[in-house]
């Protein structure tokens, strides 16, 4: 069974050394500072759309009638909650050794703390510019907060808090989404 | 054409909004997954979810949650409801089996300083009783027939 790390980037592996291996003031180095800059690997899509209305039976006339999308935001757009599906990465593409992952951020940090689980905790999305079919998004994402060492009915580990934010190909914010995980260690059983 | 709608003084404090139930599938936490492009296994390989995430099964994922929600939020409103921000809390896991319920109330209604109508709402999903997530959604609705929250742009847009 593999560790369920992933290996650190150069940055922090430096930072690690510049902090005699100190993990926390490793962590220190990434707060408040845009990461992983990076544009989405397609458009986003219609078809994409309807899967995810298909999946939650969502029938509201705006993503699924042209004349309503026409007359209440001048033409198709995507549902606001969509808004991390345009960045998930495939899981495969040609000449790719590994699967990437989205919100790297949140597995460089199991990694520099040994965490091999997490779970995803509160979840805000603050939703701006509405995004539309045959837009590419850009996205970044900021590392805002990394907790003091806490123990849930999971285990043991931190919470770290995780800021992605998006804008469209004009430079036009869409939206901010922010994570809190929990990297853990599962208790051995007793 | 006339879109079904809800105005902004149709809601008050304090309004409770109709449950959603749904019988949830491993389709519907599988294909909840993919159309979220979330091809990690704990979303569709029930042996990796026991066997190493420690849970009895496949469980929805997060971004499928927020799409449910949205789904609950709009069914109420009628697709002039604009969603400005949605917060929710993940307490336990949704698997398949699980009639999942949705609930809400409206904690507060307000208008901004660029006159754009707001209504707040705490939402919960539970099942049996007990709540798998809570959320806090902030939405916002037409004052007037011919307002639309859609149309707002820049300063005059704050989520």
């Amino acid at each position: 069974m593999s560790s369920g790390l992933t290996p650190l980037p150069e940055n922090l592996v430096l930072a690690l050394e510049q902090h005699q291996g100190d993990p926390v003031a490793a962590a220190a180095t990434m707060i408040d500072i845009p990461l992983y800059r990076s544009a989405g690997e397609f458009p986003v899509e219609q078809g994409y759309i309807w899967t995810s209305l298909s999946s939650t039976e969502n029938g509201n006339p705006l993503f699924w009638d042209p004349a309503v999308a026409n007359e209440l935001t001048d033409g198709p757009i995507a549902p606001p909650s969509m808004i991390s599906v345009w960045f998930r990465p495939h899981n495969w593409a040609p000449g790719r050794a590994e699967v990437a992952l989205p919100l790297q951020v949140h597995f460089d940090l199991k990694t520099l703390f040994g965490l091999p689980e997490a779970v995803m905790t509160d979840n805000t999305i603050t939703f701006h510019e509405p995004v539309r079919p045959g837009d590419l998004l850009t996205t970044h994402q900021v590392l805002r907060s990394v907790s003091e060492p806490k123990t849930t009915k999971l285990g043991s580990g931190r919470f770290w808090v995780i800021e992605v934010i998006y804008e469209n190909q004009r430079g036009d914010l869409v939206g901010v989404e922010s994570y809190t995980g929990f990297g853990y260690k599962r208790e051995a059983a007793s | 054409m006339t879109i079904p709608r809800i105005l902004a003084d149709q809601v008050v404090e304090g309004q409770t909004l109709p449950a959603l139930s749904y019988e949830v599938t491993a389709t519907t936490v599988v294909l909840g997954a993919l159309a979220t492009r979330d091809w990690r296994p704990m979303h569709h390989d029930k042996d990796f979810a026991v066997n190493r995430n420690g849970t009895q099964d496949i469980f929805l994922n997060t971004p499928n949650q927020a799409a449910w929600f949205e789904r609950y939020l709009t069914d109420f409103t009628g697709p002039h409801g604009r969603l400005g921000r949605i917060t929710f809390r993940m307490k336990g896991s949704i698997f398949p089996g699980d009639t999942m319920v949705f609930s809400g109330d409206v904690t507060g209604t307000e208008t901004d300083d660029a006159g754009c109508a707001w209504a707040n709402l705490a939402l919960t999903l539970s099942v049996n009783g007990d709540t798998k997530t809570t959320a806090a959604a902030r939405v916002a609705l037409p004052t007037t027939i011919d307002d639309n929250p859609w149309h707002r742009r820049g300063d005059a847009w704050r989520p």
